[in-house]
């Protein structure tokens, strides 16, 4: 299929610091594809140099098959951009908020409507209120009915879900699954890791660069060490316990349990289980797991801030 | 064309909805007319004047009734040494007194110069001049009417008349100057404001990624504070007339027009500050330090060009609002036609023209 998005070694630095180095990727037609880091990755100065707001000190972007430099008129007119803060006008009505932008991308509601139908439906109800006294989840609706309404070709959302109740992120990402079902090309960002499995391929950014870009299953692959879930009465002390055990490479918190990885490729749970005994967790089990997305997430993080260190180490 | 009216129906929410905004907006030019023409009067009602008579003679005591029939004089006690003059100033009693030489109606019959002194209280130093002036006419207008031949005045005399505005009504002078003032104020400040709003909020992101140019947004963002800023000017205009009886002597068409002009001249100021600045508080800042005080100070408003210092003088050219303020009181006060004011006319012609070239450059379809 047909590429919607190619960049090649986009970087881009605001004086001393590198927001983006050297970031490479591409999202096919129709694609949903993610684009998971923590605060300060780099997502959103990615999403700006994608959306012609921002130029890249060096690589070059194309969307659509417009270079986002020299095309970025005509780029404009056909993508919809969300930003990551809430950038409607808050002293306009919903229904007010929705009928500008329609007009200023040069579209109407009436035309478009059944494409936002599904998401503009809930927030018919408040369609007269303020767009300043909506809850979060409502507010990002209402931003992506915004950013729809013009029928682009490409969404740039930048995460849409932060500061979002937990069911509306759910119904959020249904929304996007149907958009993308309707050949709408979805490039999203998100700090939550969670949400990488609800993509169609993911991109994990640190510091700037681009980690890893694989399906979620495929991600989960790069994972090579052996993963136990341990589990004991008291949480709090087992963290702190493994921490110091030996062997360890790392041990975090995941959900009940405390997800601990071996620095040996063969450690077995039966040793690990007999060590937490000696140190007087009665209770402890110790299961070996398949690793989830966001113990590879963790697992990349660690690599990449260890990289990161080196790379000062010897710059210094 | 659609776009383009949408984005000022927007505009016009913004402006609405604030309802503080709106109430400065439409408020301000009443409340501060009313203050300048009401409360902050330069004119002098009332002069609390004593007499210190070394003479007691029949052109003395004329020279007094003469005064105080004037209306603008009250009689506030006589004095019999000047000894006693600071105390009368300092408890207020009396802020003017007139000193006739002993044989003063003598001295001016043999000699045709007698000498009289008119006292002040120098902390004032503006009712100081303007009592010392009204004294002296009364003065002159009666020696003018003694038609003794034996009374003569060697050289010219220099008698001021204050024309266009003979009581010298402090409304006349503020009118125009007010007008300048709220102009800029509402014109430039609220612009800079309303754009770096769009910055700060984020809305200028998508305001951007739409398909609006960058002129349609910068002229849509103009449209609605011209419409405004011309209603203000109606306002003050009708609101002089009717209350306080400011003329206008010369075309109000014109008069319009060329408050259209500097109008048009503080927008595109406006809009200059809104791209070179990314909040709402530095444009303010701007705006304020940088606009309203020049307009208030070095325009002519409240101190006289003539009486700067040179370099000051200079500086004053390059504030659009000296030249609104020649513009507004020639044609309000002295009847100017075009004629005479096309060279004003040209000077904010070209400001204006330079600050939509500069800011048109200035604005930047990407962020930074």
């Amino acid at each position: 299929m047909k590429q919607a998005v190619v960049a090649e070694g986009l970087s881009k630095s605001f004086g001393a610091v590198e927001a983006l180095k050297a970031a490479s990727f591409s999202v096919s037609g129709a694609e949903l594809f993610g684009l998971i880091g923590a605060d300060g990755a780099g997502k959103t100065t990615l999403f700006r140099i994608l959306a012609t707001l921002l130029l890249p000190d060096s690589g070059k972007a194309t969307l659509l098959d417009l270079d986002t430099v020299a095309g970025y008129r005509q780029i404009r007119t056909r993508i919809g951009y969300m930003p990551g803060r809430f950038s409607l006008y808050q002293d306009l009505s919903v229904e007010e908020n929705l009928n500008f932008f329609a007009t200023v991308f040069g579209a109407t509601v009436e035309e478009n409507y059944e494409l936002i139908r599904d998401i503009y439906a809930q927030l018919e109800p408040f369609r007269k209120r303020r767009a300043g006294q909506l809850s979060g989840g409502m507010k990002q609706k209402l931003a992506l009915s915004c950013a729809l309404v013009h029928r682009p070709e490409l969404l740039l959302l930048d995460e849409p879900t932060t500061g979002v109740d937990a069911v509306s992120r759910q119904e959020f990402w249904q929304m996007l699954r149907r958009l993308k079902s309707q050949g709408i090309t979805i490039l999203v960002s998100t700090p939550y890791m969670d949400e990488a499995s609800l993509c169609d391929r993911v991109a994990f950014m640190q510091d700037g660069r681009i980690l890893a870009i694989d399906t979620p299953q495929g991600i989960t692959k790069l994972f090579t060490k052996p993963l136990f879930a341990v589990r004991a009465s008291d949480k709090h002390r087992l963290i702190i316990e493994l921490r110091s055990f030996e062997h360890t490479r790392s041990a975090y918190a995941f959900g009940s349990s405390v997800h601990y990885t071996d620095r040996r490729s063969d450690a077995a749970p039966e040793e690990l289980a007999a060590w937490l005994r000696s140190r007087g967790f009665g209770d402890a089990t110790v299961e070996r797991i398949a690793p989830g997305i966001e113990d590879t997430f963790m697992a990349l993080m660690e690599n990449g801030a260890a990289q990161s260190r080196k790379e000062e180490a010897g710059d210094g | 064309m659609k776009r383009f009216i949408a984005f000022v129906r927007k505009e016009f929410y913004h402006i609405v909805r604030d309802r503080r905004t709106a109430a400065i907006l439409f408020g301000m030019p009443i409340l501060q007319l009313l203050l300048f023409g009401y409360a902050i009067r330069n004119e002098i009602s009332e002069v609390r004047t004593g007499i210190l008579d070394y003479s007691h003679d029949v052109v003395t005591e004329a020279l007094s009734d003469k005064l105080f029939s004037s209306g603008t004089f009250r009689y506030a006690g006589s004095l019999a040494s000047e000894k006693e003059i600071p105390a009368a100033f300092a408890s207020g009693k009396m802020n003017e007194v007139v000193v006739f030489e002993p044989g003063f109606a003598g001295r001016l019959q043999k000699d045709g110069v007698a000498h009289m002194q008119i006292v002040t209280d120098g902390s004032d130093p503006n009712v100081s001049r303007t009592v010392t002036g009204y004294t002296e006419s009364v003065v002159r207008d009666y020696l003018s009417e003694q038609r003794d031949g034996s009374v003569q005045f060697a050289g010219v005399e220099v008698v001021p008349v204050m024309m266009f505005n003979p009581s010298l009504k402090s409304v006349y002078l503020f009118v125009p100057g007010l007008m300048a003032m709220l102009l800029m104020l509402v014109s430039a400040l609220m612009t800079s404001i309303s754009i770096t709003r769009e910055k700060e909020s984020g809305t200028m992101e998508l305001l951007l990624v739409s398909s609006l140019r960058p002129a349609q947004i910068i002229v849509g963002k103009v449209v609605p504070y011209l419409l405004l800023s011309f209603i203000n000017v109606v306002t003050v205009v009708a609101l002089a007339f009717f209350v306080f009886g400011v003329p206008c002597r010369g075309s109000v068409a014109l008069l319009f027009a060329e408050s259209l002009l500097f109008i048009m001249t503080a927008l595109s100021l406006g809009i200059l500050i809104s791209t070179i600045t990314d909040s709402q508080q530095v444009a303010m800042m701007i705006s304020l330090a940088g606009l309203l005080l020049p307009t208030v100070l070095l325009s002519g408003f409240i101190f006289p060009i003539s009486s700067m210092p040179v370099p000051l003088q200079v500086i004053s050219n390059i504030i659009p609002a000296r030249w609104y303020l020649v513009i507004v009181r020639a044609v309000m006060l002295k009847g100017a036609g075009i004629a005479e004011l096309w060279r004003e006319t040209l000077v904010l012609l070209a400001m204006t023209l330079f600050f939509m070239a500069a800011s048109v450059r200035k604005f930047s379809e990407r962020l930074q």
